[in-house]
């Protein structure tokens, strides 16, 4: 098994992340992380899919994901030339005594704090998988009293978009219906 | 100013400008606002008994004539009994549009009265469903549904209007484009990899054109008989390609799978080289993957790049329309065989004779009783290969695959995949109403028929004189095979005594039909001879067989196709010498 990061550029339509997921548990592969949210284009949404699988499955599920009408592009993203990133937003136990390392440790990972009470203190860490983990790490013996992270969304290194491709329409073919083909008899 | 038309008007006019002559459906609360405006239009709407009907005779439409058949039905329930012809059409392949109505679109997640996800249920089972809450996006929807139903990979396209959208006014306008960013299906193959085929078919020494029911879908049954003729190669035929190339070829060898014919099982298993066009390596071709045609290089031609590589690894994927496939393999292999470069198949194809020779079908007649098998090949040699055939799951599906003898594409009419008992009966009455000048005959068992007979009365009131040859073994045949083979003949729960309840005679009249019986040998041409001259109401014959006939050949669920049984407990024994 190994990890791979798929780039779904979908149409922003209702319905289509119950389209995908519904592929997925279908088609039984287990989804590590997911996040959705809005492109360039207003008619396009991106999700970001981390999934744990053998290679050839995989080829299996991305031409399963391709045959989805409203799914109008698949990449997958090469951990060597891409950027991924996650956020976290976590709520750590912060006493008077305590409340110095809890800041140091959160300016050390350039975390950032969001919202402080007597006796705890909310804050903010993006980076990747590994980074956030370590963070976690050193925040756990505070007292972890509530955490919440985002799926993790990754782009491309460089200056090419996966999106740089013509969302033209087609035009409108004469349909079967209409021709009437030899058929038996 | 554009005239103010009710979304329902916009709806019956959107399935007129997709072309749209005849519709199977039931009228209920959602869908009543588009029964009106239908009742004016030159569409023909023939009113089924039930959903399930609707929706098999819209595949049986589609499949008989090649266009986009259409059903319709209310929310709820009425949409929830489409899903199986829905789950049928999506596995085999059947350009169909479905149209339900839907609870009006402020009442949609209340669990309002006869409110179901339908959109949500069909999401797997369908190639695309749409739910449409405005009345300007019904002309839209339509085109799309109609376009992506019948182009790439054909299948089921559901429309789900709410009936306030039915109820709302709107303007017609009819789409002179598509926005359809995500579907571009790959119609024209690659020129390497026919290159690659080419080159792969004439070194091979044992290859075998593996015809599925792409082909028939595709309307490339002239071509392949051009190619299969330019190569000599032996062709076999699936399941859902029965009629793709005539039974009556020198070159045919039956169909594959666990019911195929030793032939056609021993060229997929002895091949170096198998061809496959348009099929998709399902289970009951290939038995056991680890042992299937362990000798043999794939190439794998299909429309669906997800059907390639899926089940078993393509030496050489080609993604396109099978027809566009063979013209190219046919014009390159052309070029190299005006350059002297033809492939040398000769040992194979003698030895596949051998095989054919050897173990060809047939069936024993030494029992008491009416042999299922005579009354089908009898029905075949009788109705011709004009008659379009349809057949429900199980014993009598096999037999008609075997027996009736097809030589024209899309004349016999299945369910593969999903293997639906009751398809029969609905499907013959959607092919009958897409080819009247033809005959058409429901092969069916007595457990399918029982199932969906209810449109008898459809046919009888309508004009749809179908024939249905009730192959009547008074169980549930293959369920019984099975127990008699892998369960010490423990019947449990196949016994349905059709032959004492109910009375098909009876039965087919009371719908309105002419009912005929026949339960010896002698009387079978009769019987059949009498069926096909009428031609005014719908005919059911009751053929009373023996129930003790078992499908042969046939590969154990889940067994090499090495292990095949020519009958009961015989295998047969291929010389390899001749190899």
């Amino acid at each position: 098994m190994s990890r791979h990061t798929l780039s779904v550029l979908v149409e922003n339509k209702p319905g289509v992340l119950a389209r995908i997921a519904g592929l997925f548990s279908r088609r039984g592969f287990n989804i590590e992380s997911l996040a959705v949210g809005p492109t360039e284009s207003t008619d396009v949404s991106r999700m970001t899919i981390v999934v744990n699988v053998e290679d050839s499955p995989l080829e299996q599920v991305t031409k399963q994901l391709n045959k989805l009408v409203e799914v109008i592009k698949i990449v997958e993203l090469d951990p060597a030339t891409s950027v991924t990133r996650e956020l976290v937003l976590v709520k750590v136990g912060a006493t008077t005594e305590n409340r110095g390392q809890v800041l140091d440790t959160v300016q050390l990972f350039r975390a950032k704090v969001i919202d402080v009470a007597s006796d705890a203190i909310t804050v903010q860490v993006t980076g990747n998988a590994g980074k956030i983990a370590d963070f976690l790490r050193i925040m756990e013996p505070f007292g972890i009293r509530e955490l919440v992270q985002s799926g993790m969304v990754a782009i491309g290194r460089g200056p090419r978009s996966i999106s740089e491709r013509s969302l033209r329409p087609v035009p409108i073919p004469t349909l079967p219906q209409h021709s009437k083909e030899p058929i038996s008899g | 100013m554009t005239e103010q038309i009710t979304g329902a008007q916009s709806l019956i006019t959107s399935l007129e400008a997709a072309g749209v002559e005849h519709i199977f459906g039931i009228p209920g609360g959602a869908i009543l606002p588009a029964y009106d405006p239908l009742m004016d239009s030159k569409i023909r709407h023939i009113l089924v008994r039930h959903e399930q009907g609707a929706g098999h005779a819209a595949q049986g439409y589609a499949a008989a004539t090649g266009r986009v058949g259409v059903c319709m039905a209310t929310s709820g329930p009425g949409a929830t009994n489409l899903v199986t012809p829905i789950a049928d059409a999506h596995m085999d392949s059947v350009p169909m549009v479905a149209v339900t109505g839907q609870v009006g679109a402020a009442s949609i997640g209340t669990d309002a009265f006869q409110e179901a996800d339908i959109r949500g249920i069909t999401m797997p089972i369908t190639k695309h469903n749409f739910l449409v809450t405005d009345p300007d996006e019904i002309p839209r929807r339509i085109a799309e549904a109609f376009h992506i139903a019948a182009t790439g990979r054909p299948g089921p396209v559901l429309v789900d209007v709410a009936k306030s959208a039915l109820q709302t006014m709107t303007t017609f306008r009819w789409p002179t484009e598509l926005h359809l960013p995500g579907y571009r299906p790959v119609t024209k193959p690659h020129a390497k990899q026919i290159r690659e085929a080419t080159r792969l078919m004439l070194e091979s020494r044992r290859p075998v054109l593996y015809v599925g029911g792409g082909t028939i879908r595709s309307g490339a049954s002239a071509e392949l008989r051009k190619l299969a003729e330019l190569t000599g190669m032996p062709v076999i035929t699936t399941l859902m390609a029965r009629g793709a190339f005539p039974d009556s070829h020198p070159q045919h060898l039956g169909m594959p799978g666990m019911h195929g014919t030793v032939a056609a099982v021993a060229a997929l298993q002895k091949s170096d080289l198998i061809i496959s066009l348009g099929a998709r390596f399902d289970d009951r071709v290939t038995g056991n993957l680890d042992s299937f045609a362990p000798g043999a290089l794939v190439i794998h031609a299909d429309i669906d790049p997800a059907e390639i590589g899926k089940n078993r690894h393509a030496d050489v994927p080609i993604v396109g329309d099978v027809r566009e496939v063979i013209l190219d393999l046919i014009t390159s292999l052309t070029t190299e065989s005006d350059a002297g470069h033809t492939g040398d198949y000769e040992g194979w194809v003698s030895f596949l004779s051998g095989v054919k020779a050897k173990y060809p079908l047939g069936y024993d007649t030494s029992e008491d009783g009416l042999a299922p098998q005579y009354v089908i090949e009898r029905l075949g040699a009788i109705a011709g290969p004009d008659a379009i055939y349809t057949a429900g799951v199980g014993q009598h599906q096999m037999w008609a695959a075997h027996y009736v003898g097809y030589e024209k594409p899309r004349s016999w009419i299945n369910s593969g995949g999903l293997g639906t008992m009751g398809f029969a009966v609905p499907a013959a009455m959607g092919a009958k109403v897409g080819m009247p000048g033809s005959t058409v005959w429901a092969i069916d068992g007595d457990g399918c028929f029982q199932m969906t007979n209810q449109e008898l009365a459809t046919c009888a009131i309508n004009d749809i004189p179908i024939k249905v040859a009730i192959i009547n073994n008074e169980s549930l045949g293959m369920v019984r095979q099975w127990q008699t083979l892998f369960y010490n003949s423990r019947y449990s729960n196949t016994d349905l005594e059709s032959k004492r309840i109910p009375d098909f005679v009876k039965l087919a009249e009371a719908y309105g039909c002419v009912g005929l019986a026949c339960d010896s040998a002698e009387d079978v041409d009769a019987t059949i001879t009498k069926a096909m001259e009428i031609n005014d109401v719908p005919v059911v014959v009751d053929f009373r067989v023996h129930r003790d006939a078992m499908v042969w050949p046939m590969v154990a669920a889940g067994t090499s196709n090495d292990d095949i049984k020519y009958a009961r407990d015989l295998a047969p024994e291929f010389d390899q010498d001749d190899l």
